[in-house]
């Protein structure tokens, strides 16, 4: 009890310390709550941040190997582009290499060929020289020909001059102006000897223009004589005609007497056909029956003979091959039978027109 | 009066007017007569003459008519306008073979002055009864009828295709294969003429086959009928590619080199011609003459003719030689340079120098070979001179320049380039120190050559604005010496020299 009393005797001592505590307490609380919050902050700090250094170390890890991988792959890639590349390059030298080598030899040998211009440019200048030569050859050809036309021009233009000066030809009484007796003759004498004069050919029969002289032509105007006419034809034979000739009297009956054909030429040439298209017209107009005679065809085998009235008998006779053209007395025959032959028949004639010689012997 | 009486009248009517008619045409050949003629009404006095009962007076009456339109237009143009065309169109259909050929001489006399006449003569339907003409059996009438289709077919091209659409080239064509020479001559003409204006009208003629028969003729001996036969060939080659196969495949090659030496010069310029046209498409053809020896045939022939008959030989080398190197050194090969260089100092019409100057320029342009095969025969200082000289054409100045700079770009032979140092303008001097500029850094004896020579100096002496190619070109001279050389061959380089004689001062 005494406890109680104490107790209750300390009651307000109690009291006051309860109420003095707890102000006290209540005082500090928040000191002591703010630095349990910033102890605790900081710890939890502390952790977290440990976690993060850790996470981020171990991505520091994860990315370093990540990127060691990348890199390693890129740098294998690298290599083996690098190494094509080489390689490509090499390839592509090597192929200008080769090209340039082959560009070089085909050109030379096929386009730009030195000996081959040089070979080509010779034979053009050979063609020429060929070419030139001929020319020059056909060229003195021509001027030779030409040459000798006009010598022959010249000749003939010398023999008509001597043909139109032959009366100054020296005769034998009297020396020609070409003949000089004191010098030697001048070779237009010669000239003059060798040719005839112009007078001893018969003149050209001149032919009377008669175009508009005679009324005839103006009223036939279309007639042949209105043409204007050309030149007479030259004669054909400039000689000389040689006698002795017929009397004229004989020679113009001879031309002029009328034709007398012989009779092959009377005859026109188609005279044997006129005769038989006669003929033939002849007998269709004598003709009684058209009907066509066709003795070997089967046309009219099965056709009937009609014998006229006026032949039809019905006394026939024997009919062909019946009727025997011997008469036969078989009571004058002396055996039935036929006569034989007694001799072999003839060998030889066996082998007629067969061959004869061994080697091509019928068998 | 009696019978003989009356008719004596008529007779003797009609010997006048064939006095007249004969007198007049015999007149018109002269003329100073046809002023006279013409003022006394000549034209109304012959007009009904040409249907005179008598053909004597008609065709001489068409004769006289033909004589005087054949002198000049005015009275060719008289004549169409007197109506008389188709008069003589009506009786040409009609009647003989004298007055066919009168009649298509008065047809050619009027169409031969000027395409106006020749259509007023188409106009007239002409053409139909010439074409039946041709088909005529006399020669003469043939002949007639052929140079009047040439003369009309010449004008233009219409005209020749209204003659070829009446149907004349067959015509023409059975007509060169006639015996008759002048009637070759004349319808080988008439095919020239029609062919010349378009390739469609050579294809015309080329397709009735005139090109063998046209070939054949080559060899003839008649040099006129070779004329007209050459000119017809060229004429045809010249439109186009295929038409000068064509003509090359009748076999003309060797053949057609004869002519180029004929006596006759119209035969060789023909010829010349023909192997120009035909030289002038492609190179193959070009090529096939060349083997042919056609070039040096060509050359040959420029030798030994003058003027104008040189002008297609002179431009059928410069054809060849433009096609291509191989060529133009054939060319070379067959000693044409010597010739063309010939012709440019001793022509004197322009027109051929120019054209001898473009051949030059042809030949040169390939390669330097080229280029000094051109120089050695001294043709570039005459090309100079052309160029330079006052009295030359424009075309022929247009020319030699570009023949010299073609040459020049291409010349390393410096002997021949070192004259143009002295005396050539600024726009060529840019060509030939360029030259120089390129050969002196590799070869050692030509710069050693180009100083002892005073080309360094002339070098030096050069006043080329900065910057410019010329200057460049200086430049590249100047490095290939050494400097003390250059700068002693400086102009004024004494002067500084004694300059310095002045400025210095002894050391005593």
């Amino acid at each position: 009890m005494a406890t109680l009393v104490t107790l209750q005797n300390r009651l307000p001592f109690i009291e006051s310390q309860y109420y003095y505590r707890n102000r006290t307490a209540d005082g500090h609380r928040k000191k002591e709550y703010d630095a349990a919050v910033k102890i605790q902050s900081w710890f939890r700090g502390c952790r977290v941040r440990a976690y993060i250094r850790y996470l981020h170390k171990m991505m520091t890890i994860i990315q370093k190997w990540w990127r060691g991988y990348l890199g390693r792959k890129q740098y294998r890639q690298m290599v083996k582009t690098a190494y094509l590349t080489m390689k490509m390059n090499f390839y592509n030298e090597m192929a200008v290499r080769i090209q340039k080598r082959w560009r070089g030899y085909k050109i030379r040998k096929y386009c730009f060929n030195y000996y081959y211009l040089k070979e080509y440019l010779r034979a053009i200048s050979d063609t020429n020289q060929a070419i030139r030569e001929a020319l020059e050859e056909f060229a003195e050809m021509k001027a030779r020909e030409k040459k000798k036309a006009d010598l022959e021009k010249e000749e003939k233009r010398k023999q008509n001059q001597a043909r139109k000066t032959h009366y100054l030809l020296s005769t034998k009484q009297s020396p020609g102006i070409y003949n000089s007796p004191f010098r030697d003759p001048d070779p237009m004498e010669f000239e003059l000897r060798k040719v005839r004069a112009c007078h001893m050919t018969p003149p050209r029969p001149q032919i009377q223009q008669t175009d508009y002289e005679d009324l005839s032509s103006w009223l036939a105007c279309t007639s042949k004589r209105s043409f204007p006419r050309s030149d007479i034809l030259p004669p054909i034979n400039r000689k000389q005609y040689q006698g002795p000739f017929r009397d004229i009297a004989e020679v113009l009956q001879q031309r002029y007497k009328p034709l007398q054909p012989t009779l092959r030429v009377a005859t026109s040439i188609n005279s044997l056909r006129d005769a038989q298209e006669e003929l033939k017209r002849e007998e269709w107009k004598h003709r009684v029956n058209d009907n066509m005679f066709l003795p070997f065809s089967n046309y009219n085998k099965n056709e009937k003979y009609i014998p006229m009235i006026h032949t039809s008998t019905k006394y026939t006779g024997i009919s062909y091959g019946q009727k025997p053209f011997q008469e036969e007395e078989p009571e004058k025959w002396i055996s039935n039978k036929n006569f034989q032959t007694v001799f072999p028949p003839f060998a030889l004639f066996e082998k007629y027109g067969k061959l004869y010689s061994r080697a091509g012997e019928i068998v | 009066m009696s019978q003989r009486q009356v008719l004596q009248v008529f007779e003797q009517y009609q010997k006048a007017r064939t006095q007249f008619v004969q007198m007049v045409a015999e007149l018109a050949t002269r003329p100073q007569n046809i002023e006279t003629l013409q003022n006394a009404g000549v034209m109304s006095l012959l007009r009904p003459l040409l249907l005179d009962v008598v053909p004597t007076i008609q065709q001489t009456a068409a004769l006289a008519l033909g004589r005087l339109a054949n002198y000049n237009d005015d009275l060719a143009e008289a004549v169409v306008k007197g109506d008389i065309l188709p008069q003589l169109v009506y009786s040409l259909a009609e009647q003989n073979r004298f007055y066919k050929k009168a009649a298509a001489f008065v047809l050619r006399a009027v169409g031969k002055h000027s395409p106006q006449l020749a259509q007023a003569i188409v106009d007239c339907g002409a053409l139909d009864t010439l074409v039946i003409c041709l088909e005529d059996f006399d020669p003469g009438v043939k002949e007639a009828a052929a140079w009047a289709l040439g003369y009309i077919a010449r004008h233009n091209g219409e005209l020749s295709q209204a003659v070829v659409d009446a149907g004349a080239v067959p015509l023409l064509v059975l007509c060169i294969q006639e015996p008759e020479i002048a009637l070759k001559r004349i319808a080988a003409s008439a095919l020239s003429d029609i062919s010349k204006h378009s390739p469609e009208l050579a294809q015309t003629v080329v397709d009735a086959g005139a090109i063998a028969h046209l070939a054949q003729m080559i060899l003839n001996l008649d040099a006129k009928l070779k004329r007209q036969v050459l000119s017809a060939l060229s004429q045809i080659a010249k439109h186009s590619v295929d038409l000068a196969e064509m003509v090359v495949e009748a076999e003309i090659f060797p053949v057609v080199l004869t002519c180029l030496k004929d006596k006759d010069e119209y035969v060789k310029k023909n010829a010349s011609t023909l192997i120009r046209e035909i030289a002038k498409h492609t190179p193959e053809l070009s090529q096939l003459i060349v083997n042919a020896g056609g070039v040096a045939a060509v050359i040959d022939c420029i030798g030994s003719c003058k003027g104008n008959i040189r002008l297609p030989g002179i431009m059928m080398l410069g054809y060849v030689a433009a096609h291509s190197e191989n060529l133009a050194m054939a060319v070379i090969i067959s000693k044409g340079v010597p010739q063309l260089a010939v012709c440019l100092s001793e022509e004197s019409e322009d027109h051929i120098k120019a054209a001898a100057a473009w051949a030059l320029g042809q030949i040169g342009r390939h390669t330097p070979e080229h280029a000094r095969a051109v120089a050695v025969t001294n043709a570039l200082p005459i090309l100079l001179t052309l160029y330079m000289s006052q009295d030359s054409s424009e075309d022929l100045q247009i020319k030699s320049k570009k023949a010299i700079k073609n040459i020049l770009q291409k010349c390393t032979y410096l002997p021949a380039l070192e004259p143009f140092l002295y005396d050539a303008p600024p726009n060529i001097l840019k060509h030939v120190v360029g030259q120089f500029s390129k050969v002196l850094p590799h070869d050692s004896k030509a710069r050693r050559l180009f100083v002892t020579s005073g080309g360094l100096k002339k070098v030096q002496e050069i006043k080329a604005e900065p910057g410019s190619l010329l200057q460049e070109y200086i430049n590249n001279i100047n490095n290939c010496y050494p400097e003390e050389i250059v700068r002693y061959y400086s102009p004024g380089y004494s002067e500084t020299l004694l300059q310095r004689v002045d400025s210095y001062q002894p050391l005593i």
